[in-house]
């Protein structure tokens, strides 16, 4: 699904952010990507969404070079990524149901089509009966669960989550990972980034740390330590 | 995954429930937002109607220039011939003469026709034409000399010509006066072109004015939704999809600003009817005011859209790839 080589990615200014990054993650796999701030993490996974270019070295997602995507293909290369935010970025001059259904509406879906899409993912992060309501009347749990429902509406092969659990308490923490692993266990594969070491402890998945933009693997056992 | 360029026709032979085929889904797009790009106009009203209003006066102010332009072309379409000399005979010439004058002048190979007008003929059109007719009442006997209106063939119709002929009229004993009648429908034409100039440079400049009000307001538009941008390229937006609203905005704009400058112009033509055809009747015409037929409109309404879209398209080009997500 990913596959980073030797890559470097280096700010101008000369603020090196990644050096040297070599990682695969499978078809299927789900990952957690840690690390103090200002490790590279928000780095990693702009490259990975195409909103940075790598300096040096290759970045596959499913074998296209990233860094050789011409401005006209990115939106396409997008869809296939679903990704979801710390702040959720909602848009609230609209539903529940219309932010959800933006991912459909911009890959030219059909109306019928649409609202069963929708209705099923918001059924699956359990905020069905809330499909008519402003986002800014939700909680920030809600809000989340808002955020993942729009990120696997159109069913994209890969889940990229920047600090979802960034603002939510222990339990609705939980809560949001768990819906993380449902998704994983019907084949797509998710990588988060997270600094929320217990959470990640607990879940007991691969693990990649990031400090001061090298990247190493760790056991879910070996954190903390 | 697929590959993207592959994207649709895959997914499409997969399963009947993925996204329509790309040129389906084009098309709704396009009818979502046009339906949709209406409705946010809509529930601005006084904003939006503000800036429509602007449009469309600044496009009123020429076209209805040009509307009485038009009109005032059609008052001066009865002298719209070619050029024209009348004789006046002396008064002592009596209707018998001048007919013989006439079959004399008509000889000449300079003259394509000559019409006679006897002394009872121009009186009769005298009081028609001119609103004194009154006058002529209070007179014992006709003042009026008989006239020979000629039309000189096209060769001599150059003003060179023209002068020669009317010199050479000018010194027959029965001609009291031979009046070139070119010169003040010239004067008029030359008047009224500087008029149509005038009024293009004044649409020219107005027209450049809707433009910036347009441009601006689609700019001021994107930049209140910048984040709103953002959120939709992050999901896959692209760049045309999140330039059609904006230019469907712009469309609407101009569509509503030409239909209320056609309106204003319908408005003001129809309180200067009134006063004009009482004027026209004061001198004894029957002209009345026409308002805008159906080529004016055209023009209008089409112009109005041009603007409208390349207003937002350039605010659009200029301001949309600023925003990118970082």
């Amino acid at each position: 699904m990913i596959s980073f080589q030797n890559l470097f990615k280096r700010y101008p200014g000369g603020h090196d952010a990644l050096s040297d990054i070599c990682f695969d993650l499978d078809d299927g796999e789900m990952a957690f990507l840690t690390g103090h701030s200002g490790a590279g993490k928000s780095t990693l996974l702009k490259i990975i969404s195409l909103i940075e270019k790598p300096t040096r070295g290759q970045a596959l997602l499913n074998n296209v070079n990233l860094a050789r995507v011409s401005r006209r293909r990115i939106p396409f290369m997008r869809r296939n990524i679903g990704i979801i935010f710390q702040d959720h970025q909602l848009l609230f001059d609209r539903t529940v149901f219309d932010n959800v259904a933006l991912p459909l509406i911009i890959a030219g879906y059909r109306h019928q089509e649409v609202g069963s899409r929708v209705r099923a993912a918001l059924d699956k992060v359990g905020l069905l009966g809330k499909e008519k309501q402003n986002p800014i009347t939700l909680s920030g749990g809600e809000q989340q669960r808002v955020g993942i429902a729009r990120a696997v509406v159109n069913k994209p092969p890969l889940l990229l989550a920047d600090e979802p659990t960034g603002n939510l308490d222990p339990e609705l923490s939980w809560e949001i990972m768990q819906l993380f692993e449902s998704f994983n266990q019907v084949g797509v594969s998710v990588m988060i980034a997270s600094h929320d070491i217990e959470l990640i402890k607990k879940m007991d998945h691969r693990v990649l740390c990031l400090s001061h933009g090298q990247l190493s693997e760790k056991t879910a056992q070996e954190l903390g330590e | 995954m697929n590959q993207p360029s592959q994207t649709s026709s895959q997914r499409g032979a997969a399963d009947a429930s993925q996204p329509a085929s790309r040129f389906t889904a084009y098309m709704i797009n396009h009818a979502q937002v046009f339906i949709s790009s209406l409705g946010k106009l809509y529930r601005a009203p006084l904003s939006n109607l503000m800036t429509i209003a602007v449009i469309g006066i600044a496009l009123a102010f020429p076209m209805g220039m040009m509307v009485l332009l038009q009109n005032m072309q059609t008052v001066s379409g009865g002298w719209n011939g070619a050029t024209q000399i009348s004789l006046f005979t002396k008064l002592n010439i009596n209707d018998e003469r001048a007919a013989k004058v006439g079959q004399r002048l008509r000889l000449m190979p300079e003259i394509e026709s000559l019409h006679v007008l006897s002394r009872e003929e121009a009186m009769h059109e005298f009081r028609s034409l001119s609103g004194f007719g009154e006058a002529l009442d209070v007179l014992e006997s006709n003042p009026l000399p008989a006239v020979l209106i000629i039309r000189p063939t096209t060769f001599h119709s150059t003003p060179a010509q023209v002068a020669l002929l009317v010199e050479k009229l000018r010194s027959l004993p029965e001609i009291d006066i031979a009046q070139l009648d070119l010169q003040w429908v010239k004067r008029l034409y030359t008047m009224m072109e500087i008029g149509e100039r005038g009024i293009l440079v004044i649409a020219a400049l107005l027209a450049l004015a809707v433009l910036l009000t347009i441009g601006n307001t689609i700019r001021l538009d994107i930049q209140s939704r910048r984040d709103e941008i953002v959120i939709v390229k992050l999901i896959g937006a692209t760049n045309a999809f999140i330039r059609r609203p904006f230019l469907y905005t712009g469309f609407w704009y101009g569509l509503l600003g030409g239909v209320f400058s056609w309106l204003m112009i319908e408005i003001s033509l129809g309180l200067l009817a009134g006063p004009v055809e009482q004027l026209a009747g004061l001198y004894g015409s029957s002209f009345t005011l026409t308002s805008m037929n159906l080529l004016n409109t055209l023009i209008l309404i089409t112009c109005s859209l041009a603007l409208g879209l390349c207003g937002s398209w350039i605010a659009v080009s200029r301001h949309l790839h600023e925003i990118e997500p970082a």
